[in-house]
């Protein structure tokens, strides 16, 4: 598991490559933590289109930050989805609660 | 008479987090031997993933423990099996409703599990380590 981070204005852009279970969320969720802490950005935006798996640990972690971005009354935005992580967001309920957009580019200009 | 199947697999491991990946990609490349789609393996993936990551998460913490994974390759079904020695499950019904955790997975293992396998049972008792057997049945498809 890859996590690259960058912010673009208010938002908080994350790149993640890999596959995001119990031994990966980790690492996505320390590193997220540590960027919304410092940047103190309001909005996240994960690009999502080199995520080969996901499971109920990466949706737990996904669910983690979206809870963060709420208390600063962001939003959150996944984009670039695979059919298979799509299928396990939505089955989980993810998608009643985090945005989706095609790309990275369009999410940005939805804000 | 009962079936026999038709190749059978057996591995143990450390449970270890990085050894989840490890279980679900051994199982994808063991089930590629039959007649699944790319989104069955995909749906065996998560449920191997979900039931191995329950294991290591609530199995024994000790550097001894370890995380037990069978396969059984029938005509017209998967057979997997994933135990554990943990302190087992005190209430099963309860364990297997969403929301069933406090803890960050969100209590959604065992509904992935229930989506995306045909069968489920979970064999646990306190104190007598978990057993969860899962049943993916291929369905035939009729050729044109």
């Amino acid at each position: 598991m890859k996590v690259q981070t960058r912010k673009v204005g208010a938002s908080l852009v994350v790149r993640l490559s890999g596959e995001l279970d119990l031994a990966t969320a980790e690492i996505f969720r320390r590193t997220v933590d540590a960027q919304l802490a410092k940047d103190g950005c309001s909005n996240l935006i994960l690009v999502l289109k080199n995520v080969t798996f996901i499971d109920s640990s990466g949706i737990g972690a996904i669910l983690g930050r979206y809870r963060l971005i709420r208390e600063r009354q962001g939003r959150v935005i996944a984009t670039g989805l695979r059919p298979a992580v799509r299928r396990v967001l939505e089955m989980s309920g993810v998608l009643r609660v985090v945005e989706t957009a095609e790309t990275e580019q369009q999410a940005l200009e939805s804000l | 008479m009962e079936k026999q199947p038709r190749n059978s697999m057996r591995l143990e491991f450390r449970s270890l987090p990085a050894n989840v990946s490890f279980a679900r990609t051994t199982v994808a490349i063991f089930a590629s031997q039959m007649d699944f789609t790319v989104d069955q393996i995909d749906e065996i993936k998560v449920a191997v993933s979900e039931a191995v990551s329950n294991a290591v998460i609530h199995g024994k913490k000790d550097e001894s423990s370890v995380v037990r994974l069978e396969a059984q390759l029938y005509d017209d079904a998967l057979v997997i099996t994933v135990s554990d020695d943990g302190p087992g499950i005190q209430d099963i019904s309860w364990a297997m409703e969403p929301g069933s955790t406090t803890a960050d997975r969100m209590g959604l293992g065992f509904v992935f599990i229930k989506e995306y396998m045909d069968e489920l049972k979970i064999d646990s008792s306190p104190g007598a380590g978990t057993r969860v057997t899962m049943i993916k049945n291929l369905a035939l498809r009729v050729e044109h």
